[in-house]
């Protein structure tokens, strides 16, 4: 079974802020991470290709920095990686960011299976995975919390619903995304660091897509448009008391008396 | 896309200074933007020089007059509608009659007609009514089929999705199929009187608000979360004066045989047992990192049980493996709107104030009087949550002693 991942860098804190007077935003660091929800997807992706066999390949899109998160997926035992990476792909929205990975699947090649995690720290959005499978025209589910069966041709999951859950059977191809409950992920090997250290990274550019129409990808290809940036609105009408701890006990006492919650 | 205009430049880094993507760079003696650029044109705003252009693409634009309404997605469970559907319906009849839109519901399900009747009463101008003992249970690629059948019936200008586990996979799969914008997780939303919907969003994983609009194309998709939005009133007047022309308010639709045909099967249906979700309590007493020890969560449980409330917890204490996510505040957990709120050693990132920031009385306790959890609060409390939460429970418990004497 031949399965793809998809996966993202994101910051490593969420400690962007905006100036309040320069509208600018304010950048501490950049370290960044793999979104946590894709080391689920990938331990799924790993779990499927010992049952059945096959490959797994991570395909991430993003700066060239991003080959980071690639050089991880190696460690923990994925066969393959691609990085969509051309400054023509910047500004993408859910649209345009679908499209991008739409075609970067494509120029993979076939495939039975595309994972992807519940949703990124950054955006959280959770919204690119369906969008794909749109684009693909394949079935997908979301939210999958165990598999229940799975071979070449079909799989059966657990699908969390929130108040409920359903057990689903669908065809292969299709497209799951998968939440935290699923299996716990495995930790990066030393020994495959080692071993992949050199293991190239493929990157996919805008020359190497079908599509050659660069109004379908990135900002122009995006149909939302950001307008303005602001910080969240504050309250005015607060409050603020300082004391000592049994002056502050009295005082949200009185507060919760006043509020009627006791 | 932007670009810069290199006789213009004069190399002072401005640029590189105010980007916040790291996307601009130096190579041989010239600016260049690399593929961290996510056109936020801040740099744009900072060129002392005006060297840097935003090149949009063509798009297509769609005939804003043609697009017209707001349709509301009616979410439900075997014919149950969820309280989402209500919100959006609130907040969408508020948007319509700034712009003279109708407002119509899409309800696809299983022996549903007869429900949509209720709906009614909250003074929809159309219920479309797909029911078919095939959509008993959501399978994305028919509801899809039906939402996209409805949308080129109907024409809507605004299309409300609930950011539920069916609404997040049925949204996308849509407005892709339109080649259309959908914004999700909205927390405010307004309406410009071209019928732009402005859509308002925590992003960029910061603590950054966004405002984004779908200027091009329509229809203009968008989710809300459950609790976000007010919940619509029913028209006690309306449901008397029109009872009688209900039937023409209910629009029975049906879908061609071969868009009926499902990929996928649901094999069974497991109800979990009923637990009171965060989002439904009251009163929630919330943890986050300024608790030291998984075992100090018993100390705000004390406090919830004396309040008649539930504990709830931040993104770190849930990747901390210390409480399960359900209890998670937050744009990666869920939101809530309860009467009270007590936040302990909660900093205030974006992605939890928003989702609890529209609690009707909120206390925030924090040591660091910077903490933005007090542009928040409507009580900042500078101080120990060691100190306080202790000495506060034991007072609860005099009262009450007293009040029994």
């Amino acid at each position: 079974m031949n399965i793809i991942v998809c996966i993202k860098q994101v910051p490593g804190t969420n400690k962007v802020e905006v100036d309040e007077n320069t509208g600018v935003l304010k950048r501490e660091g950049v370290d960044s991470k793999m979104n946590p929800y894709d080391l689920y997807a990938i331990e799924t992706a790993l779990w499927i290709k010992n049952k059945l066999g096959g490959t797994v390949s991570a395909l991430t899109m993003g700066p060239l920095q991003a080959e980071a998160v690639i050089h991880e997926a190696y460690m923990l035992g994925v066969d393959e990686g691609y990085l969509i990476s051309d400054r023509k792909f910047a500004g993408a929205d859910v649209l345009a960011t679908a499209y991008t990975l739409f075609m970067g699947v494509k120029s993979i090649g076939d495939f039975d299976l595309i994972i992807c995690g519940k949703q990124t720290t950054d955006g959280d959005t959770g919204q690119v995975g369906p969008a794909l499978a749109e684009y693909l025209d394949i079935p997908h589910v979301i939210w999958v919390k165990r598999i229940e069966e799975v071979n070449e041709t079909n799989i059966v999951i657990e699908q969390d619903m929130t108040e409920s859950s359903a057990v689903v059977k669908l065809p292969c191809p299709c497209l799951i995304t998968v939440d935290k409950d699923i299996m716990e992920p495995r930790l990066p090997s030393y020994r495959k660091k080692l071993e992949t250290k050199n293991k190239e990274v493929n990157i996919l550019l805008f020359e190497d897509f079908a599509d050659q129409n660069e109004s379908n990808y990135g900002l122009s290809g995006s149909a939302t448009k950001v307008e303005r940036i602001f910080p969240p609105e504050s309250n005015t009408e607060k409050i603020i008391i300082e004391g000592s701890g049994e002056q502050l006990a009295a005082q949200v006492y009185d507060i919760l008396a006043a509020e009627k919650a006791i | 896309m932007i670009s810069i205009q290199q006789n213009k430049c004069d190399l002072c880094g401005k640029c590189i200074e105010v980007c916040p993507f790291g996307a601009m760079e130096i190579v041989d003696g010239r600016i260049e933007i690399n593929a961290a650029c996510r056109v936020c044109s801040i740099c744009l705003k900072n060129c002392p020089n005006k060297a840097i252009l935003l090149t949009d693409g063509i798009r297509q634009k769609a005939d804003r007059n043609k697009w017209k309404g707001i349709l509301v997605y009616v979410e439900h469970f075997e014919g149950q509608i969820h309280p989402v559907t209500l919100e959006l319906i609130g907040k969408a009849k508020e948007l319509a009659s700034k712009i003279n839109h109708p407002v119509n519901c899409i309800f696809i399900g299983h022996n549903i007609t007869e429900r949509a009747k209720e709906l009614l009463e909250y003074g929809l101008d159309k219920v479309y009514i797909y029911d078919h003992e095939e959509f008993a249970y959501y399978r994305e690629d028919i509801y899809t089929n039906a939402f996209e059948h409805c949308i080129k019936k109907s024409k809507p200008s605004m299309v409300l999705v609930g950011a539920t586990s069916v609404g997040r996979s049925l949204a996308p799969r849509a407005a892709v199929r339109f080649r259309t914008g959908l914004t999700a997780d909205c927390t405010v939303l307004e309406v410009k009187e071209n019928s732009d919907l402005v859509q308002i969003r925590p992003a960029f994983g910061g603590n950054i608000m966004a405002q984004i609009v779908t200027e091009h194309s329509r229809p203009q998709f968008a989710t809300v979360r459950y609790k976000v939005m007010e919940k619509a009133q029913k028209d006690i007047e309306l449901i008397e004066l029109s009872k009688n022309k209900w039937q023409d308010k209910l629009e029975i639709c049906s879908l061609p045989k071969n868009k009926m045909k499902s990929q996928l099967e649901v094999l069974n249906i497991i109800t979990k047992q009923k637990e009171v979700s965060i989002s439904e309590s009251e009163v929630i007493i919330a943890g986050g990192r300024g608790l030291k020890d998984q075992k100090d969560l018993a100390m705000l449980e004390e406090l919830a049980s004396l309040l008649g409330g539930q504990t709830a917890v931040s993104r770190p204490l849930v990747e901390a493996g210390w409480a399960p996510y359900t209890k998670q505040i937050g744009l990666s957990g869920r939101t809530v709107r309860p009467r009270l709120i007590i936040t302990c050693g909660i900093s205030g990132a974006v992605q939890f104030t928003s989702c609890m920031n529209t609690s009707q009385c909120i206390i925030a306790i924090n040591k660091d009087k910077n903490a933005p959890i007090f542009n928040t609060a409507h009580y900042g409390i500078v101080g120990d949550l060691y100190e306080i939460i202790p000495q506060l429970c034991e007072k609860i418990r005099k009262g009450r002693i007293v009040d029994a004497i």
